[in-house]
Parts: structure tokens; sequence; C-alpha cells
């Protein structure tokens, strides 16, 4: 049974996450940049002398399919790693995978991880 | 009848003493002014082309703030590109005026006795007592000489990027255009000691300012970027340098373009006169470029595996530094040699600075602008390829003796020390009041929002990251580059 670890992190906190992660045993992940806000939402700054408000934030996306199993320890390894305590940290959350194939060798389930 | 034509360098010498004691030289009254000892005819077609083809050259080396902006940009990241660009805006804008309302009045005004051979005193804001040269006009010789004060002013925002407090090196700029890089001006073009040779065994000799104009960029780019400390994550835990990626080669590369064409005014134009001398002085130039880029992409090539292109254009940029101060004195032979050895150089500098000294120089502006300066000034006491009375003396490889060498060493260290002391201060005192360096959050997230309220490359443009498979924030990159030693 697989499942898919999904999290927003803060961009300057992926090098130490892509390190616990690897050191934790997962072998592929796949980031996207995204803009998004939270609870806090955005601020104001100013351009050219008119005020705007900054709502999305550049966020890293990373998803990682992994084992049902393993899925709890990885997210927590990859909460520790992004974690700094201040507001934007990000979020986490895991969810069922269907199928999984690797395309070169047409290989399913554990063993497309 | 004028004269047999003479070395440029003779005239030129009788010329400065002449019109160099405070007058407000007008072209037009050239023939009937205080300078009356002079004995040559002025021709009011060589008057009008001397101040055309110099008001040229002056923009091309204006243009070369748009060069620098550009490496810098494109050698540094996305996140802090509006501040990047910012600076070197400001560093040209607040440098013409410090040097318009003070600086201009310290480098050329006033005595050479006494105590003027170090600083002078006259001509503020282009009033009475402005000096000006030859047959050009104050306006005209203002003009060439600010545009050379902004490049020494510029050259420090690159090494102090994506970490500077914005207020300090608005301060910053304002002081070395101010005070700083005029007395290295005085020393030297104004007349002072080092010119009149005081001390030295030969008068020394820096054309265009290899050592007055780069040198001293450097130098002062080595403290700015000493006091603020390294960016976060250019280091390991191990101690081990990371390779940070610039955001943009083709800024980086059309910077290299831009910064060559304009020498083309940097140099020639100190000729500051249109005449014979011109067109050997850009060969000069051309050759040390190419060949500085050349062998900078040798040595990166051998020692890394690949071409680096970031590496190349710091080698181009090499060589053109390191002819600047001999460009007029030796031969194109010898231009091939002084520029080639340059951008050896200035690899081993870039890692030098990297790896051993662990001083963070995000464009490798300390090692192309600070020590190739040093070099090719040095250099003119090797390759000059004859006496040039009152101009500079043979060089040492060509049988001349050692005397313009030691000239060149001495005013070196000489210069190297005033910028050293006088950097210490000023990024020390900065640094004491209000602070140099931005906060952690600040330079994590780029300093565009928080230092100037928007980002350089608009909202939507999702440009926070430089692309695949390479650093975010910390600097260790996702995807093993080939080329460890960066160019940045």
């Amino acid at each position: 049974m697989l499942h898919l670890v999904t999290a927003i992190i803060k961009p300057h906190r992926l090098d130490e996450v892509r390190d616990a992660l690897k050191g934790s045993g997962v072998e592929g992940l796949t980031i996207t940049e995204v803009r998004g806000f939270g609870r806090q939402s955005g601020h104001t700054e100013t351009y050219r002398g008119a005020e705007y408000t900054v709502d999305f934030v550049p966020k890293i996306k990373l998803e990682i399919v992994t084992e049902t199993e393993e899925a709890e320890r990885i997210a927590d390894v990859l909460a520790t790693a992004a974690r700094t305590g201040a507001i934007g940290d990000g979020k986490i959350w895991i969810t069922p995978v269907d199928r999984v194939m690797r395309i070169r060798t047409g290989e399913v389930g554990a063993d497309a991880i | 009848m004028h004269p047999e034509p003479q070395p440029p360098a003779r005239r030129r010498r009788r010329r400065q003493i002449l019109a160099g004691i405070g007058t407000t030289a007008i072209a037009t009254l050239a023939m009937a002014g205080p300078a009356a000892a002079q004995v040559e005819e002025v021709d009011p077609v060589q008057v009008n082309l001397d101040n055309v083809w110099i008001l040229l050259a002056a923009v091309l080396v204006i243009f070369m703030q748009a060069g620098f902006a550009l490496v810098e940009a494109g050698l540094t990241r996305a996140k802090s590109v509006a501040n990047i660009m910012m600076k070197n805006l400001i560093d040209f804008c607040a440098g013409a005026v410090a040097f318009l309302a003070l600086g201009f009045a310290i480098a050329y005004g006033g005595s050479l006795d006494g105590f003027g051979k170090f600083l002078g005193a006259d001509g503020f804001f282009l009033g009475d007592g402005a000096f000006t040269y030859g047959n050009l006009t104050v306006p005209v010789f203002f003009m060439f000489q600010v545009a050379f004060a902004a490049t020494a002013a510029t050259i420090v925002s690159g090494a102090m990027a994506e970490r500077t407090k914005f207020r300090a090196y608005l301060i910053y700029s304002f002081v070395i255009s101010l005070f700083i890089y005029p007395v290295v001006v005085r020393w030297q073009w104004g007349g002072g000691w080092l010119f009149q040779g005081e001390w030295l065994p030969t008068a020394y000799h820096d054309f265009a300012g290899s050592s007055i104009v780069h040198m001293v960029g450097g130098i002062a780019a080595f403290w700015g970027a000493k006091a603020l400390g390294p960016r976060l994550g250019k280091y390991g835990p191990d101690g081990k340098a990371r390779a940070i990626l610039g955001h943009n080669i083709p800024f980086a590369m059309l910077g290299c373009f831009i910064l060559l064409v304009g020498w083309y005014g940097f140099n020639p134009g100190s000729e500051l006169a249109a005449d014979a001398a011109i067109g050997g002085i850009a060969v000069t130039t051309t050759a040390a470029g190419a060949m500085g880029a050349l062998t900078a992409m040798f040595t990166v090539w051998l020692r890394s595996g690949k071409p680096d292109v970031g590496m190349a254009g710091n080698g181009l940029l090499a060589g053109l530094v390191g002819i600047t101060a001999g460009t007029a004195a030796v031969t194109p032979q010898a231009a091939l040699i002084i520029g080639g050895l340059a951008g050896i150089i200035v690899v081993l500098a870039v890692s030098f600075f990297d790896n051993v000294l662990k001083v963070d120089d995000p464009v490798g502006a300390i090692s192309v602008h600070g020590v190739c300066g040093a070099f090719g000034t040095i250099c003119v006491g090797l390759f000059a390829r004859d006496d040039v009375e009152g101009f500079w003396q043979q060089g040492l490889f060509y049988g001349g003796g050692s005397d313009q060498l030691v000239a060149q060493i001495i005013g070196v260290l000489a210069i190297a020390a005033w910028v050293t002391v006088t950097s210490i201060i000023l990024f020390g005192t900065l640094k004491a009041f209000g602070g140099l360096r931005v906060s952690e959050e600040e330079e994590l997230a780029g300093l565009d929002v928080e230092e100037h309220g928007s980002p350089g490359y608009g909202e939507g443009f999702g440009s926070f990251l430089p692309g695949p498979g390479v650093s975010l924030g910390n600097g260790a990159p996702a995807v093993r580059p080939s080329t460890p030693v960066g160019s940045s």
C-alpha cells in the first residue's frame, strides 16, 4: 500500500529537508515552486508610492510517494527539518495512492518507488 | 608648423605643469592664456576634436555602469536583483554628486606643493580654481573624471551583494567618491607625490587607472566583504565553500561586452586628446582583454573540467584591468602577456579568496579589480617598452633597469594602504552605527521587498528560484555542478 506525502515548506529550508529525507531512506521526490498563504495572510508593501498587498508568498511543494508504513515517519522527518518556529513554516498532509508504475521498467507497486 | 610629433607624454607633462596651477583653462583662450610659456599654436579644430572625443570617451565610461550592473545582477540571485540594480544606480548618482561637490576639487585643485602633494582643495562644484588639462574645457575634463570616479565606486557593490543594508551602502558610495578615491587621484593624475616621483626612484605611472581606479575599488571591496561576512549558506558546516549560482548568465555576458566597449573610452580616452596614440592604446586594450578571457577559460577548464562561462567573463575583465595601467607604454605583444597572465591570476585569486581566506565575493570583484589591478600596475615596471621622459621609464624586461618597477611597487603599496585604512574606518563605523548587514530573515527572503518594497521581477513572475537543480536559499546545489569553483 502506498501513500503520498505532500508538504509545503519555506524555500530556504529545502536543502536541509532534502538532506534529512535522503538520510532517512527516501530515494526520490519532486518539488514544485508554488505561492500561497495560510492564516497569517499577507502584508502591505509600497511600489512607486502606491500600496499593495503581498498575499501569495513563494513556497516549495514537495511530493514523495512512499510505502504506507513509512509515510508517518517520513512526514515527521520532513517536518522537523522544515521547521523554523516562525510564521509560514508550512503544512504536510498524507493521501492514499492507488497505483504507481516506474516508466522505464514497467514495475508497479512498491517496486516502483 | 607644428613641431615634429613628440610622444604624447612629453607634451602632456609640460602642459600638465603649466595648466595645473589652479587656473580655469578655457579652450578658446589657450593661445593667450596665463600659460604663456607654451610654444605650440593651438588649432581650433584640434581643440574641438579633443573635447568631442573626450566627451564621447566619458560617455562610454559612464555606460560601463550598465555593464557593471548587468554583470553583478547576472552573477547573483534573482531574489535580490532589484537591490543590486539600485546599488549600481545610486553609487553612480551619489558618487557623481560627491565628486562634483568636493571630490574633483580634492583630486585636482590647488597648489601641488607641500600638503598639496597629497590633497587638493580648489574648484568645488567646478567653480573658480577648477582644473582642466590640455585643450579640454573644464566641463569635459570633469565629465571624464567623474566617469572614472563612478567606476571605482561601483566595483564594490558586487562584492557586497545580497547581504548589505542599502542605507549603509548609500553612505559608503558617497564617501568613496567624496574622499577616498579623490585623494588617490591627487597623488598621481592630480600631479601629486606619485606623479612627481617624490621618494621614488622615478615617477609612478598608471595611464588609465589599474591601481587608481580598479585596485582602489577592489581593495575597498575586500574590506567591505570582509566586514560583512559571507552570505548565509556560502560555507558549509565543514567550512567548505559552496557554489551559489548566479541567476542570469546572459546578463553577465552582456555586461562583460558593455564593459569591453566602455573600456575603449576608458583607455584611449585617458590620452585626454584626439591624437595618434589612441589607436595603439585601443589595440593593447583589445589584446589584453581577449587573451585574459582565453587564459582564464583554459585555466578553469583544466582545473574544473569545463570552460566556465562566468569565469571566462571575469578573465576578459581581468585582462582589461591588467592592461589599464600600461596601455600606452607597452607593445601589443606585451599586452597579450599581461592580459594572459591576468586571466590565469584571476581564476586562482577567486579560488584563493573563496577557499583560503574565506571572504565571500559573489562576482569576483576583489580578484578582477584588486588583484589584477595591482598586477597590471606593477607590469608597467617590467614591460614599458622605452623611456618617455617625464612619464615612464623603460621596464626591466627591456633593459631599463628596476627604477620603474620599484616605483610601481611602492605606489601600489601606498595606495593599497590608504584604501585599507580608510575602508576599515568607514565600514567599521557603518557597522557600529546602524549596522552593515541585513537580518538573517531578510537575507534568506531576498533583499528586494524588504529594502525597496517590491520584487525585482514583478509579482507573478515566479523567479525567486534560479531554476531546476540549483540551490535555493542555503547555497548547496541540489544537483552537484561540475565546476565546483563557481564564477560567483
